[in-house]
């Protein structure tokens, strides 16, 4: 039986981890429980949740940065922010239609997860916006690092080692980002039926050009609709519809660029931005890769060669969702190939346990970069207690 | 000066130094080692002059794997290496000691590829920051990062130093603009980390890395991402009555939603200076200076400036002057990148570094100002604005040993109010050896041993630049 612990503060998260450390107990660590499903499955008796560890300890909006205790909604940071006509600069996806969970996305779980929505292409990841976090390591002790100012170099960079680790190297207890100003106005172009490949050379030009582009992403022929390229331009409203009107005089050769309407627009970026277009079916296995944009489409049709799947693009290529039957491998050897030839890796996103036992959901590491990551964990969890195999066996 | 300690040389080691040069000679052609005492001297410092030591050696390989040998060669014998690239650290992030071998990498100087469709560069470590720009400028694009020393440092080590820069408002810092590095490790392994792709796999090594100071590893090559340049960029110049008034004004300006490409503070000794130099027509009746460039077509850059200006007014600004030309354009920042150098025309300076929260401006700049007359110094103030990171210049003259060391005293004494009003001891800079000794201000032995149980990963010997970053005592983790 699965006990769960659900601390009130910082200094009982503390004491909870010394003490699962004494009786070398391992430690599942959850926010809201939404992106079950993703990582390897965690064997461990005792689940900590930080959810009891909210609200906003500092918001300062003159200086662009948020900072809030792990367990807090996203809702609530997003909610704060937009009274302020700010945001967070990544776009942080929301994952509940992806793996058909219920519950709050917390902010502690988007810093470990380092996951980042269309918005990245222009704003940077969910790791460049992280600017201090705090943490109990695997000693149960309380450690900081970086801090509330945007620039701070002062000692090693943990806060970008805890985004993306996890969970793994430390349970997050508090976390500051920098954030943007809200656009005054978006819009959205759109090309229609574009092959993948020209798409992705349209939007290559797109975000070449100096425009600032803070959104491209193709989406193939679904339901009846035919393929879509969409470029996304926001700011001012005079900035705005002149970089409009250049981008479509530039793009001229490729296609008409037609507008969406606003609501359409912010869903389907929602959409894109959470994987949801690839929810359904929900037996399906989504993969997320990462590669060199130009090379997305080579990729693809180098997996389709031998399997059934449904692509789409974000990041003007550099990021590409999959869906695949879950049969055999789920793909992961030809897709993790393919995915080396475009310079890049893939992540297994969802699958059955079963699946994400047998098949690496992180990307396999070579041996050297293996042995670092197996030292600096060891270095901030030396016992193996949080989330123990969650990213790879014994990390 | 002198208050800051180097390690005592290791006797062992200094006694072995035949046979380590011996050793040294059979992996490098010979002008890729310096052994004369004349030529190491040239390597005993870097930017941050005051200390001096000369290496036993300097390498200058041609390329990672002879980085990789050098290395593996020094791991095995225990000799401390400190990784070198121009040279142009203002915390002395590249001094050398005497027991150790220098590995610069200023014959790695090669651009490898350029990939204009997918936005990346892949240099050799000893390419200069500026020289990417250069190279890719024709195309329309640039890299962002942009150190005042850009002409002459190196992409090593600005990833080494997480190098910022008058532009990171908009763009971010080293960090935010590294795709991918080649490391080579303690032992000599040779790691590829992240690459084209904008996300790397496993943990944030890259981020690990930017910023560690050559404690980790050595870049031998970087990916770097490329930008397509704006339209037009302009600056204009704000003068303001008061430092306060100038930093309302900026606070304004960011609730109204701009984030200009750059905002840039100077205050009235600092205008004297630079104007001085750069005859860029700054105004001088003014006690605050704002340099504020904005980006884009000429109309948006017209509609964007009219908004600024516009809250500029509303803070009382005396004086607003727009380029009008390129040349103006180029004079304009000429003042602003060259205040370190046209300062050291007037006086000896040390270089501060500290980040603040920007709401904590007045207070901290009327604290600078006191703390510097307490010790009967004076001070110039340039920073970036927009992102509170803050190079108060405290003037002093080097032949005089009492005020150098009151320089220095006053230097530590800003540092420890930045991190007491919430920032931290360095913006750009790094920690090197200069704020070494101020680590334990901002954090405490938990957070400092957490971090040298990281460090001790990748180095459990302490070779990589060993006299940097963290104070000497309570290092064993």
């Amino acid at each position: 039986m699965i006990v769960v612990r659900r601390p009130q503060d910082e200094e009982e998260l503390a004491s909870l981890v010394r003490e699962a450390s004494g009786h070398g107990a391992p430690l599942a660590i959850e926010g809201g429980g939404t992106r079950k499903g993703l990582g390897r499955p965690v064997n461990a008796g005792i689940t900590v949740s930080v959810g009891g560890l909210h609200g906003i300890t500092l918001y300062e909006p003159a200086e662009m940065v948020i900072g809030a205790r792990a367990g807090t909604p996203l809702a609530g940071i997003e909610a704060a922010l937009a009274e302020k006509g700010q945001m967070l600069g990544f776009e942080p996806p929301d994952f509940r239609r992806l793996y058909g969970t219920e519950g709050a996305p917390t902010i502690g779980a988007v810093a470990a997860g380092n996951l980042s929505g269309s918005r990245r292409l222009w704003g940077g990841a969910c790791r460049d916006s992280l600017i201090g976090v705090r943490f109990v390591n695997g000693l149960g002790e309380i450690v900081k690092s970086g801090g509330r100012v945007m620039k701070n170099v002062t000692g090693l960079d943990l806060v970008k080692l805890q985004s993306g680790a996890w969970g793994t190297l430390g349970v997050l207890t508090e976390v500051t980002f920098k954030v943007v100003p809200r656009p005054e106005v978006t819009l959205t172009l759109v090309i229609e039926g574009l092959p993948e490949a020209r798409a992705i050379e349209a939007m290559s030009a797109a975000v070449g050009s100096p425009f600032e582009i803070t959104g491209a992403a193709h989406l193939p022929a679904m339901a009846g609709a035919p393929a879509r390229t969409l470029l996304r331009i926001e700011g001012f409203a005079f900035s705005v519809e002149y970089r409009a009107g250049a981008l479509a005089e530039q793009l001229k050769g490729v296609g008409a660029l037609g507008r969406l309407e606003a609501a359409e627009a912010d869903a389907l970026w929602r959409d894109v931005s959470d994987g949801a277009m690839l929810s359904e079916p929900r037996d399906r296995a989504v993969w997320r890769l990462s590669v060199k944009p130009g090379a997305a489409a080579g990729a693809v049709a180098a997996i389709r060669a031998s399997r059934d799947v449904t692509a789409l693009y974000d990041w003007a290529g550099g990021l590409v969702w999959l869906a695949t039957p879950e049969t055999g491998d789920a793909g992961a050897e030809i897709i993790r190939q393919a995915a080396r030839q475009a310079s890049g890796y893939a992540t297994l996103m969802r699958g059955s346990e079963a699946l994400r036992a047998r098949v690496p959901v992180f990307e396999p590491e070579p041996a050297p970069i293996a042995a670092l990551s197996r030292r600096i964990k060891a270095s901030f969890d030396p016992a193996g207690l949080l989330n123990p195999g969650k990213m790879h066996a014994g990390i | 000066m002198g208050a800051i300690a180097f390690p005592t040389p290791q006797a062992g080691i200094l006694a072995r130094r035949e046979s380590i040069l011996a050793g040294l000679a059979a992996l490098l052609p010979p002008e890729c080692l310096i052994t004369s005492e004349d030529e190491r001297r040239a390597y005993e410092t870097d930017a941050f002059t005051a200390y001096r030591r000369v290496p036993m050696a300097v390498a200058l390989p041609r390329n990672t794997a002879e980085v990789s040998a050098v290395l593996a060669y020094c791991h095995a014998e225990g000799v401390p290496v400190v990784p070198r690239g121009a040279g142009t650290s203002l915390a002395g992030g590249a001094i050398p000691q005497e027991d150790a071998v220098v590995i610069g990498v200023s014959k790695m100087n090669r651009i490898l590829e350029i990939d204009y469709a997918n936005r990346f560069a892949r240099v050799e470590a000893g390419v200069t920051n500026l020289a990417i720009t250069n190279t890719v400028s024709a195309e329309g694009f640039f890299y962002a990062p942009d150190p005042s020393s850009q002409l002459a440092c190196t992409i090593g080590g600005n990833i080494g130093m997480n190098s910022g820069g008058a532009h990171c408002l908009k763009y971010g810092v080293t960090t935010n603009n590294i795709l991918g590095v080649t490391l080579v490790l303690v032992d000599g392994t040779v790691v590829e980390i992240g690459g084209a792709a904008m996300d790397a796999p496993g943990y944030d090594l890259l981020g690990l890395v930017c910023g560690s100071e050559g404690q980790l590893g050595i870049i031998t090559e970087a990916t770097v991402r490329i930008l397509r340049m704006a339209e037009g960029a302009r600056p204009v110049l704000f003068g303001f009555p008061t430092s306060e008034q100038a930093g309302e004004a900026v606070a304004a300006i960011i609730a109204a939603g701009i984030v200009p490409v750059a905002m840039e503070f100077m205050d009235k000794p600092a205008i004297e200076i630079c104007e001085a130099f750069a005859k860029a027509g700054y105004p001088m009746d003014v006690e605050a200076l704002l340099i504020i460039e904005v980006e884009g077509s000429d109309s948006e850059m017209d509609a964007t400036l009219a908004r600024i200006v516009a809250i500029a007014r509303e803070h009382g600004v005396k004086t607003v002057r727009e380029s009008k030309s390129a040349m103006e354009t180029a004079a304009i920042w000429k003042g602003r990148k060259s205040a370190f150098g046209a300062t050291g025309r007037i006086a000896d300076y040390i270089c501060m570094d500290g980040t603040i929260p920007t709401g904590q401006l007045p207070y901290v700049l009327r604290r600078i100002d006191e703390i510097v007359k307490h010790y009967g110094l004076r001070v110039a103030n340039v920073f970036h604005a927009g992102d509170g990171n803050l190079h108060p210049l405290i003037l002093y003259n080097v032949n005089d040993p009492g005020e150098a060391e009151k320089a220095e005293e006053a230097g530590n004494d800003i540092l420890k109010l930045c991190v007491e009003v919430g920032g931290c001891l360095t913006g750009e800079h790094g920690v090197g050896i200069e704020k070494r000794d101020l680590m334990h201000h901002q954090f405490n032995r938990v957070d400092l041993q957490q971090q040298l149980r990281v460090r001790a990963a990748f180095d459990a010997q302490w070779i990589l630049n060993p006299a940097k970053v963290f104070p000497l005592d309570g290092r064993a983790a």
